[in-house]
Order: structure tokens, then sequence, then C-alpha cells
């Protein structure tokens, strides 16, 4: 079996984001950029099919040049290849041009499976699984909680807000997990080790065959036009609870004034 | 006359409340460009909410009244929206902008090439064209986009970012969508439909208000003492990752970054300590509250009221109080 997990490098939550006010893109230089924390669910998730059904697993990511920490960082959980996608053209894609250069990049691969994070920590749109499948004409099974893969077929509890939806289709197909299917591991010391000399693929739009007009802010489908930082909020009250209860009943007669009781 | 279309998101039957909100902010924006609404409905039982749909706007409800909108994923929805697309000419279109209905979104704007905007907090008419608010990284940059000229225009509308109000209008025309799935429609397959929410308290990404609870609750039992403060107050549960990591509290309700993002009118957090995770969840909130033992944790500086004290000291009291604002 073959599997493949799409990884994005993604500005560290806790770090500054600047935007630039030229291209109003991220600064992606400004902050400490890492490897996307929900990529972690889906490379765990491989790591166990490789342990369990040998499967044979490649990381690929769309992204600048400064981007191969991430890679080595995923290789270090104990995957087997790299596989990087950069062009200076993929600057400013949105969420269905990056979509398009992943599928690009997949269908020059053989795969069973790609697991996708359901979200990037920054842009959260949610959009790329799907669209990749869409663009593969595959099916899509996302928001999983829990992965099957029996054979050539794979089920996959699908978490919604009032729980899940057992689904099911056959291989080859694209998934994307959820946080609640797994407690990712960390890299072992050989894995961080072994990652350095893991083969890496390095790809050009022209090596797969993209047209540079197809993607990048150019061929965006949407823009954004305008930015401003949130305001700060202004300080409200804060009261001490004394044992005496005053606390609690100042804030219910707040909750009352606001008209939330 | 155009139409604006919207995609109403339902469970159980019934639409979500983001289906009358939006409907709601289309027929604003409808009735100003001299255009109409029109609503989407796809599964069985268009009819049983043709006049709710009416009430809150909808012109016209296109209904594809089949068990396969259910029985299979995302692919039946796609090509029941290209045909309400292709019957009613529309170049926009509002869907709710929650983890299911943006697959369906993703798929449909490939196959139309349209462009999208998600996560939608305001949406107004600038120059003709219709303008998105959308709040990026947790809620710290806000920003305007538009869809590029003469694509279909696809906005996900998140819960709570408008009020439903009816409009008046009676019932909506009732038009039969036509769908012949295509075989890859029906690759997909839901085998079984797992409920575990309880019936009686709102959803966190709808309710007007959250109560949640993290890490200083110290134990599972401590989300009794949150849900009937929940309840008291006709809210929704949520949870921080730290207590969802702890398995105090299903991961679906897990609020913050990696979780759900959430706006309602007001959100109590108790023993929570408000990491830049858990704010990027929850800090469009409208009003928030905040009770933990440690005056200096991160969330007090967002919150327009807090309480520096023990939540098992707090909470039990609050709960007595508005038990007796009730009356």
């Amino acid at each position: 079996m073959k599997v493949i997990v799409p990884v994005k490098r993604v500005p560290d939550t806790a770090g500054e984001k600047k935007m630039d006010p030229n291209d109003r893109t991220l600064d992606r230089d400004a902050g400490e950029a890492v490897l996307c924390p929900v990529n972690e669910f889906a490379i765990e998730e491989a790591v166990r099919l490789k342990e369990q059904q040998g499967a044979e697993v490649t990381v690929l990511l769309v992204g600048p040049e400064n981007a191969q920490p991430i890679l080595r960082k995923a290789l270090s959980y104990g995957l087997d290849a790299a596989i990087q996608v950069t062009d200076d053209a993929i600057s400013g894609s949105d969420a269905l041009g990056t979509a398009r250069v992943i599928a690009k990049a997949l269908e020059g691969q053989e795969f069973d499976l790609v697991i996708f994070g359901n979200q990037s920590t920054d842009a959260r749109t949610c959009l790329v699984p799907a669209a990749v499948a869409e663009l593969l004409n595959l099916p899509s099974l996302t928001y999983a909680r829990h992965l099957e893969v029996d054979g050539d077929k794979v089920v996959v509890h699908r978490e919604h807000e009032e729980g899940w939806d057992v689904v099911e289709s056959s291989l080859p197909a694209i998934v994307s997990v959820v946080e609640a299917i797994n407690e990712p591991r960390y890299p072992s010391f050989k894995g961080i080790m072994a990652a350095k000399s893991k083969p890496l693929t390095v790809s050009s739009l022209a090596d797969l065959g993209v047209d540079p007009e197809q993607v990048g802010s150019n061929a965006a489908t949407a823009t954004m036009y305008e930015f401003a930082e949130r305001p700060p909020k202004e300080a409200g009250t804060v009261v001490e609870d004394d044992g005496s209860g005053a606390a609690a009943a100042a804030l219910a007669d707040w909750m009352a004034e606001k008209k939330f009781v | 006359m155009a139409e604006m279309l919207v995609l109403i998101d339902h469970t159980d039957g019934h639409p979500r409340k983001v289906s009358t909100q939006m409907l709601t902010a289309a027929k604003r924006l409808a009735d100003a460009a001299g255009d109409t609404v029109a609503a989407v409905w796809l599964g069985e039982g268009a009819a049983d909410v043709a006049d709710t749909l009416g009430a809150f706007g909808a012109a016209k409800l296109y209904h594809w009244d089949s068990a396969d909108a259910q029985g299979y994923v995302t692919l039946p929805q796609v090509e029941a929206l290209q045909a309400a697309l292709e019957v009613s000419g529309a170049d926009t279109l509002l869907f709710s902008s929650s983890n299911h209905v943006k697959d369906v979104a993703a798929r449909l704007a490939i196959r139309a090439d349209a462009g999208v905007i998600t996560d939608v907090t305001d949406l107004e008419s600038v120059d003709g064209a219709l303008s998105a608010t959308k709040e990026v990284f947790g809620g710290d940059v806000i920003t305007k986009c538009k869809v590029a000229d003469g694509k279909l225009a696809m906005f996900g509308v998140g819960a709570n970012a408008f009020v439903a109000e009816e409009s008046g209008g009676g019932s909506p025309e009732l038009v039969a969508l036509e769908v012949t799935l295509s075989e890859s429609a029906t690759a997909t397959k839901v085998t079984a439909v797992e409920k575990q929410a309880s019936a009686d308290r709102p959803d966190i990404g709808e309710a007007a208000i959250v109560v949640s609870g993290g890490r200083g609750l110290g134990e599972e039992a401590g989300f009794k003492l949150i849900e009937e403060l929940a309840d008291v107050l006709g809210a929704g549960v949520g949870a921080s990752r730290a207590a969802t990591d702890a398995g105090w509290y299903p991961h679906r309700y897990q609020i913050g970054q990696t979780g759900r993002t959430i706006s309602p009118t007001l959100y109590l957090g108790s023993g929570i300590s408000g990491a830049i995770q858990h704010r990027a969840g929850m800090q469009t909130s409208q009003n928030v509250v905040a009770i933990n033992k440690d005056a200096e944790a991160p969330i007090f500086q967002i919150a327009d009221f807090g309480v520096v004290g023990d939540l098992y000291q707090v909470v039990p009291k609050l709960v007595e109080e508005l038990k007796a604002r009730k009356g």
C-alpha cells in the first residue's frame, strides 16, 4: 500500500503574524514557521499503516525552498520519502489554486490513500482535501476520527456536530483526519538522524506540467482587497471572589443586565 | 432580475439556525439589488419547511426529495446544486460554513470554476459586487474579500454572523430539481449514523450562549458542573483542548484553532487560561466571561467580566444566583 501525506508550513500560532501591506499576503518570514500541528495526526495515522500493513509513506509539501526543514521534520516520524513542489509562481494561490498544484503532484505518483489534516492552523478553510479529490475524481472521506483500511476498502468515522457518520469507499481515496483520531508520538532520535538521508525530490510547476497562469495570485478566484488588525479590547470588570458569594452575585447581576437570563 | 441561492443546512428535517440567518442576509442584499432569494433543500422533507423558509425571505424553494442526498457523501449534493444553478442561472450561492458543507462547496467550486470565501462574518454590496468580511489568524486580522469578476461567487457563512428575522413572506414557489447522479456520486456510502449529542443542548456552533470548561476543572466530573450552568442558561457546552485531550469531554466540543470556531453572544469559560490556541476559536464572541483562579491568566485580557476565584466555589453560587433571577 502506498500512502501520501500532504503537509503545510504554517506560522507558529504563538508567534507574531504580520501582513505584508504590498501584496496583502502573510509575511511568512516575519515569525517562526512550523509543520502544521494538524498534519501530525495525519502523519501518525500513516505511520500506523506503515507499522500494521507495511505501507510506504511519502510526504508532500507545496511551498518555498526554505520550507525543506518542515519536510525533514515530517520524515523524522519515520516516513520513507519526500516530495517538494516549489515555484515562485505559486505564491499568492488561494485554496483552490493550492489544491490544483497538490492534485497535479499526486497525479504523477502511485498511491492508494492520501491523508490530509482536516484544516491548516493558519487559513482554516478546510477546502483543500475535497477540492483535490474533485480534481482527481476520487472519493473524499473527510474529518476522520477513525480510519480503517481493509484490502481495497477504506472506512472512516466522519465527525460532525452531533457525532459521526460511518462512511466507506474503495481505494484509491482522499481522506482528512481530525485530532481526535490519535495521539501523535514524538520523533525518535533514530528517526531524526534517518530523516537527513531520506530521498527528497524537488519539482517545479513545469516538471508537473502546470500552467503558471492557473495558479498564484493572478489566478486566485477569491482575493482579499483590504485588511485591518483587530482593535484591542477594552479592559472589562474583574472581581475577586472572597468566599462570600458576592463575586458570583455581581456576575449574575451583570448577566441579567445584559439580558442573558 | 437575478436569483441569489441559499443552500439550507439542515439536520433531522429542521433547518439549522445558520440557514434562517443566511436567508435574512440574502433577502436584505437581494432587495437592495432588485433580486430575489431562492432556497435549496437537498434531501427529504422540503414541503414541511417551505413556509418557514418563505417567512425568512425565500421566494422560491428548489428541492431534491431524495434520500441519496444524505445516503452518500458530498457528491450527490454537489450534483443537485449543479442542477439548481443551471435552472436558476444564479451567480451567487450562500452556504453554511460548517465542515461537511464546506466539502460540498469545494467540489462544486472546482466543477463550476467558482470563487469561494469561507467563514464569512458579514456581506455587503460594494460597487455592485458582494464583499465578504472574513477574520483570519484566529480573529487577529479582519479582512475584506471579493470573488473574481465573472465567476460564480460562493460565500460560506458562519453561524451567528447574522441575526435571523422574518420578513413576512408567504409560501415559496416549490421547484423540484431533476438530478441524474453520476457514477462517482454514489462511490462513497454512509453505512451508519452515530448521534451522540444531547438533544436538549444547542450545538456550540450556533448557540447564543456557550459555557466551557478547561484544565482548571481538574477532572472529568467537573463537566457536570459546567453542564448544570449551561442548562440554566440554555447554553451549549464547549471545552478547551486540554480538557478534550485529557478525555474529559468529546473532541467535537473542542473550541480552538484545531477545533471549532464559535461566535456566540456570550462565552463563559471556567478553568480556562485562554492560551492563544483557544482564543483563536472564541475571541470573536460578543461578550466574554472568565472564571479562573489565576489572576494572570490571559483570558482576563479579553474578558468583559472576570472572576478571580476557585470555580468550584464560584460556579455553584452562580448557578444559584441565576436560578433565583429566573424565578
